[in-house]
């Protein structure tokens, strides 16, 4: 085989690839669409209503439990994770920290990237049975919020790296402390913060592994912050293996819900970072 | 300029100078959280994991393929074999993909459609696994079941290692064409213009320097998809039919080690010694994983020291 002839087959194979990555992406978009939208459209109060007393065996009902749990738990834990992430980024940054430092952080922040959910939820279960406490939707934010944090921080710091050096020798000529300063070059690099917390919060309401155990997988409607809760995607996963052919369907319902939150937290950020792009300088879009 | 105005910015000094000590306590304490929590998951599981580890001997339960917690035998074999299995298919099936589509993104598609299809493939990313697994319930479950498996000679459900990997492949390769394509695209382009200056072709460009200038963000970027595949959970629950035994075919049902935490979830909380195994295989996948990083580390330095440009 010459080279000319390779040089077709590598760009044919990789515009082939890509293509397949494409097709195979749009298939599972638009079947979990069709398939989740026609269930929806069929009888859309079934997102609104409170699960009947038999729900996982007879599909009486609705899911509102789980669209609440997943709200409420996931909501506070973005909350706490952002926080969090924005601060130890800034810490991580040279004017608090040698670089020596955060390159350890990184280096811890890196293992906690890839370690499994599955295994926070066990962490979070430990603690749990140490404590001698039950399940419920205060551990479930926990544990989402431990699975947010090196998410976040990896972004936002990655961001306040690249936010330009003007900005803060600027704000320190004027007299600004280093605090100060930390809040001027997170307002520069703000569209990239907003990514990233936005990129966790998606993250934070798809996975399931963290909260099937820690929150409790009830089946009732959350009562407070220590009762047992659920979010979408373990009622997704609980509703998948179900015997009964209707609450299987609602499956389908539930994930439409879900890949509508998710694509619509995309396009938020998106618009977000744009819109704050006015705060960088010379108005970078990014 | 009265003496009021003079205390009133004195004030305003000392308050500005508190926000800073105070906020500075905070941002150090935020800063060793990670460190923290590291220590503080790995103590807990290994606290929690030595009630069983203190009964049985390590090796033995890693070698014995006899899994059941009533009669508390303790064997994680098949659960390892078949985490094995389901990663290493995963890997073959989806790096290849990952890599060429990346090269695609980020040396040949131009313009709207490089947009259209690297904003894509972002966006997928971000799709929360379980929808994979649900329609895989319905499209890969029957096409594995009815077709591929009998036409290997083979019976089988659909649920399997093979469908489970074949799952996962596509569930990670979007993750890894936007880490490649990240480094890929970081290279500067006096490196293509200098190769292609010298007569080499476009591919022979890609191959033999682009591959290589970014070869240390590529390797990285498939040890994330591995550890990805690794610790995954959902879809394997789902998909792998959830019996402990050793996978005697590719399209055998089988159990990953994070499905062996789900699966026996209901009887952790009754018996101490399977809470405490559960507990175990969770310590196994964080000490796997820290393993793989830091090697990836180590590794991905020496790549750069020898592919350096």
């Amino acid at each position: 085989m010459d080279r000319y002839t390779e040089q077709r087959l590598f760009g044919l194979l990789a515009r082939g690839a890509a293509a397949l990555v494409v097709a195979v992406m749009v298939l599972v978009i638009s079947v979990t669409i069709y398939r989740g939208g026609r269930v929806f459209l069929m009888d859309p109060t079934i997102v609104i209503t409170p699960p009947g007393s038999r729900y996982m065996l007879e599909g009486d009902g609705g899911f509102l439990h789980a669209v609440l749990g997943s709200i409420f738990i996931v909501g506070p834990a973005t909350i706490i994770s952002a926080v969090l992430a924005v601060s130890t980024a800034i810490y991580l940054q040279s004017d608090y920290s040698s670089e020596r430092f955060s390159d350890t952080v990184n280096m811890f922040l890196n293992v906690l990237w890839g370690t499994p959910p599955i295994v926070y939820g066990v962490f979070v279960l430990t603690v749990i049975i140490a404590i001698g406490a039950r399940t419920s939707m205060f551990f479930g934010i926990v544990a989402i919020a431990i699975f947010q944090y090196p998410i976040m921080t990896r972004y936002t710091d990655e961001a306040l790296r690249s936010a330009p050096d003007s900005v803060k020798e600027a704000t320190y000529g004027l007299g600004a402390t280093r605090f100060e300063t930390a809040l001027m070059t997170a307002r520069a690099a703000l569209p990239g913060v907003i990514a990233g917390i936005v990129m966790g919060f998606a993250r934070g309401i798809g996975d399931a592994a963290t909260v099937l155990f820690t929150a409790g997988r009830s089946t009732n409607m959350p009562a407070g912050p220590f009762d047992g809760a659920t979010t979408l995607p373990v009622l997704i996963f609980d509703q998948a293996m179900s015997f009964n052919a209707e609450v299987r369907s609602h499956a389908y319902a539930a994930s439409f819900i879900l890949i509508i939150a998710v694509l619509g937290l995309i396009l938020v950020s998106k618009l977000l970072a744009g819109r704050y792009a006015r705060y960088a300088p010379g108005g970078r879009h990014s | 300029m009265g003496g009021s105005t003079d205390s009133g910015s004195q004030n305003r000094l000392g308050r500005r100078l508190l926000t800073e000590r105070v906020s500075g306590y905070w941002l150090q304490g935020a800063g060793y959280f990670a460190i923290v929590l590291f220590a503080l998951i790995v103590l807990a599981l290994l606290y929690q994991s030595l009630p069983l580890l203190s009964e049985y001997s390590l090796v033995q339960m890693l070698t014995s393929s006899n899994w059941d917690p009533a009669q508390n035998q303790f064997g994680f074999l098949p659960a390892i074999v078949g985490t094995v299995y389901v990663t290493a298919l995963t890997m073959i099936m989806g790096t290849p993909i990952a890599i060429l589509a990346a090269i695609y993104i980020a040396e040949y598609a131009e313009g709207r459609t490089k947009t259209l299809v690297s904003s894509f493939i972002d966006v997928l990313a971000a799709i929360p696994s379980v929808i994979f697994g649900l329609v895989a319930l319905i499209v890969v479950v029957p096409f594995v079941g009815d077709y591929l498996a009998p036409a290997v000679g083979s019976s089988a459900t659909g649920l399997g290692i093979f469908t489970v990997s074949l799952v996962m492949a596509i569930v990670v390769t979007p993750f890894m064409i936007s880490l490649s394509v990240e480094s890929l695209e970081a290279l500067p382009d006096e490196l293509r213009e200098s190769s292609l200056g010298v007569g080499a072709t476009k591919w022979e460009t890609i191959r033999i320097v682009l591959l290589r200038a970014a070869g240390p963000g590529i390797f990285s970027a498939v040890l994330l998809g591995f550890g990805r595949v690794f610790g995954a959970t959902i879809v394997p629950a789902m998909l792998i039919g959830g019996q402990t035994h050793l996978p005697s075919s590719p399209f055998a049902t089988g159990q990953t080690l994070p499905t062996l935490i789900v699966n026996d979830f209901g009887e952790l909380m009754s018996l101490p010694l399977t809470q405490s195994a559960l507990i175990f295989v969770g310590l196994m996948l964080i000490v796997v994983v820290w393993l793989f990083n830091f090697s990836a580390m180590i590794l991905r330095q020496r790549l750069q020291q020898r592919w350096q440009f």
